[in-house]
């Protein structure tokens, strides 16, 4: 009797979830729909961004929101040789830590660069946003580097 | 902040975001299961037990004699004529599906098999569906099988007296009078 | 308090894709040897069972569910899951056994990750709402790591190859890893970057497999007749969420943990790390200030074979290995979970008197 070894079928599974944002995440994607970035002051006086909604080291309730720039400096990245079909860009790219100016914690995010040999830790780099701001994470479409 | 505070104010507070998720995957049918779907491919329901006299036999099989935690390394032919063990009446759509409620969902046991399976009852009245029911399957073209449970259509009532509740799921693969 | 006793542990071999076995037969035959190592016909005969997994990985919901069927679970019995590595199934049951409430227990873990595309799906255990979003998988932000290390001069590139080298080497001993081989660290320095810094072979590989373990309390072990090691402490903690506000080159909560299992009252032989990027490695090994007279993953470690939601059993197990063969007197297992080593877990074992 032949049978076949691996019956097999592709699927995708869909999660298609709506998330509340609560007053802090929502304040910072509200701001970015205006093309603001915006961080929050910890309990040790740090400007974590994007702002988190307690303090990692009390768990006391963070509130006081401070604007932050549109720049930064590159902590460390990542350069991708090989995206993945889910990620951001879809031709080599980094990911990486941008310290923004006026924060004192770095966020993850992308810069679109041509190659590695561009990118490199302590680089300035700018945010590009994406032509539709909708209040969401990649209203920042990715990082760019500062010509000097 | 109130310098922070009047920018907000001009803009709707965001409250809620769409994230959706999207994952893509092969999946793979397991051994057992590889083997039952082929054997559905061929129009025949297969059940499979461990290799001891008088073990359950399991259809659909997923590998194991979940009574034991054994592996079901034996093969049983089951028939394709069935008992109702459960059922109930669908008022609501299946997404995707072209079947149009009021239709019937029935916990179905094969002459032979130990254990119910879920499929679909239809040339019957609802009304009239009851426990320990006799039914059998409404195959779909020979040339249209492949490895799927929807092989059957539906299964549907034939003229047999019922199973008393008791003997639910323990009949032989020849039936009631068998 | 009981003291508590590993006596028993069976895995399964990591390979690059299972084919068409479905969970419970990959946890079947592991099932089986555990059992016939331990003297017993299946879960009946424990009191108590526990299990990891995480349907994401499969992407198949409840499959977890399908693992109870590999039991013997007629008539019903006490079982719980964690969605997460079955090393905290292993803590679990400690907790369970500790409480007075069952003298032995079973614990296992599996794992089918070839049908996803793993990198991309654990990176939706990230932030909702700042992370998952951008889809940043695990070795990208494993980089992000790695490249912190070396350009803080913490490390070179050098001594992460040594640690893969070292890797493929000891792995050559064990019957269950997927990568093996007696590698150099020039011939590792001499591949080109993946995700660089990472070279492929700084990234552990993806397996599908599974594993097992039966704990017990002292008096149990010695009532089976069972060599045994004494489990003498353990402890998990994690690292906030965000990785921007922790020190990435450091692990502060491996070494917060292991001070609480009670890692400093004794010498350690032997240290079992999950760390599935070579660079890791170092990081926990400085983070407990362990030295050359311990043995640093000897069997290969998770770049040899990397068995999502079982492999910090594993870790566990080749501690617990080593010890009843007389090999170590004591040892640490370490496994973690989340980005860049957010979560860790650190176990500590001990042989027993009668081993």
């Amino acid at each position: 009797m032949s049978q076949p070894d691996i019956l097999n079928q592709a699927f995708e599974l869909g999660f298609t979830y709506t998330r509340s944002t609560g007053p802090v995440v929502g304040r910072f994607l509200t701001e970015l729909k205006k093309r603001n970035i915006v961080g929050i002051k910890a309990s040790d006086g740090r400007v974590v961004v994007p702002p988190m909604e307690y303090d990692p080291d009390t768990a006391e309730a963070l509130s006081d929101f401070v604007a932050v720039g549109q720049e930064g400096e590159v902590v460390s990245f990542a350069w991708v040789k090989h995206p993945r079909e889910a990620h951001p860009m879809d031709k080599p790219f980094a990911w990486a830590l941008i310290k923004l100016d006026g924060a004192d914690v770095p966020m993850v995010h992308c810069i679109a660069a041509k190659q590695e040999s561009d990118v490199s830790t302590g680089a300035r780099v700018k945010a590009v946003w994406a032509d539709d701001t909708i209040g969401f994470i990649t209203d920042i479409r990715c990082f760019e580097l500062v010509k000097e | 902040m109130s310098e922070e505070k009047s920018m907000s104010e001009q803009h709707e507070i965001i409250t809620g975001i769409e994230a959706p998720i999207y994952l893509k995957y092969n999946f793979t049918a397991g051994a057992a299961p590889t083997r039952f779907l082929a054997q559905l491919k061929k129009g025949k329901l297969t059940g499979q037990c461990r290799a001891e006299p008088g073990a359950p036999v399991y259809v659909p099989p997923r590998g194991s004699c979940p009574a034991t935690g054994l592996p079901t390394e034996q093969e049983v032919e089951v028939s394709d004529k069935a008992t109702v063990q459960s059922f109930t009446i669908v008022h609501i759509p299946i997404p995707g599906n072209p079947i149009e409620p009021p239709f019937v969902v029935a916990n179905l046991v094969a002459d032979g098999a130990n254990i119910s399976f879920i499929h679909l009852m239809s040339e019957c009245d609802n009304a009239e569906v009851h426990i320990g029911q006799r039914v059998q399957a409404i195959w779909k073209p020979e040339d249209e099988w492949d490895y799927a449970m929807d092989n059957i259509k539906y299964f549907k009532p034939i003229d047999e007296p019922d199973v008393p509740v008791e003997q639910i799921g323990k009949l032989p693969v020849t039936g009631l009078e068998g | 308090m009981k003291e508590i006793a590993i006596v028993g542990y069976q895995q399964s071999d990591c390979v690059s894709d299972a084919g068409a076995l479905n969970e419970v037969e990959l946890i079947i035959p592991v099932l089986e040897r555990v059992f016939e190592q331990v003297g017993i016909s299946n879960a009946q005969d424990v009191d108590f069972v526990c299990s990891g997994s995480c349907d994401y990985l499969q992407g198949a919901a409840f499959a977890f569910v399908l693992g109870v069927d590999a039991l013997g679970a007629v008539p019903p019995i006490k079982e719980s899951h964690v969605e997460m590595d079955a090393a905290w199934a292993f803590y679990e049951s400690i907790l369970k056994i500790r409480m007075g409430h069952a003298d032995s227990a079973l614990i296992y873990g599996f794992g089918k990750s070839s049908p996803g595309e793993l990198p991309i799906v654990l990176s939706q255990q990230l932030d909702p709402y700042y992370l998952a979003p951008q889809w940043v998988d695990t070795i990208s932000l494993a980089a992000l790591q790695a490249r912190l290390m070396l350009d803080q001069g913490k490390i070179t590139e050098r001594d992460m190859a040594e640690v893969v080298a070292r890797s493929r080497r000891n792995a050559l001993n064990n019957p269950h890893a997927q990568l093996k081989g007696d590698v150099t660290a020039d011939e590792v320095l001499a591949e080109e970057t993946y995700l660089s810094p990472l070279r492929k072979a700084d990234i552990c590989p993806v397996s599908d497999g599974a594993s097992a373990a039966v704990i017990c309390t002292v008096e149990k072990a010695q009532e089976w007749g069972l060599p045994y090691a004494v489990i003498t402490g353990i402890d998990h903690i994690i690292e906030s969420h965000n990785p921007g506000m922790r020190d990435l080159t450091d692990s502060v909560s491996t070494r917060k943990a292991a001070e609480n299992a009670g890692m400093g009252e004794g010498k350690v032989d032997v240290a079992e790390f999950y760390a599935p990027f070579s660079h890791q490695e170092i990081i926990l090994t400085r983070a407990l200030g362990l030295g050359d007279d311990t043995s640093i993953n000897p069997s290969g470690g998770v770049l040899a074979g990397n068995l999502m939601m079982a492999s910090g059993l594993s870790r566990i197990g080749e501690v617990f290995n080593r010890i009843v063969r007389g090999e170590a007197d004591r040892g640490l297992a370490h496994t973690t979970s989340g980005p860049c080593l957010q979560h860790n877990l650190v176990a500590i074992l001990e042989k027993g008197e009668a081993a």
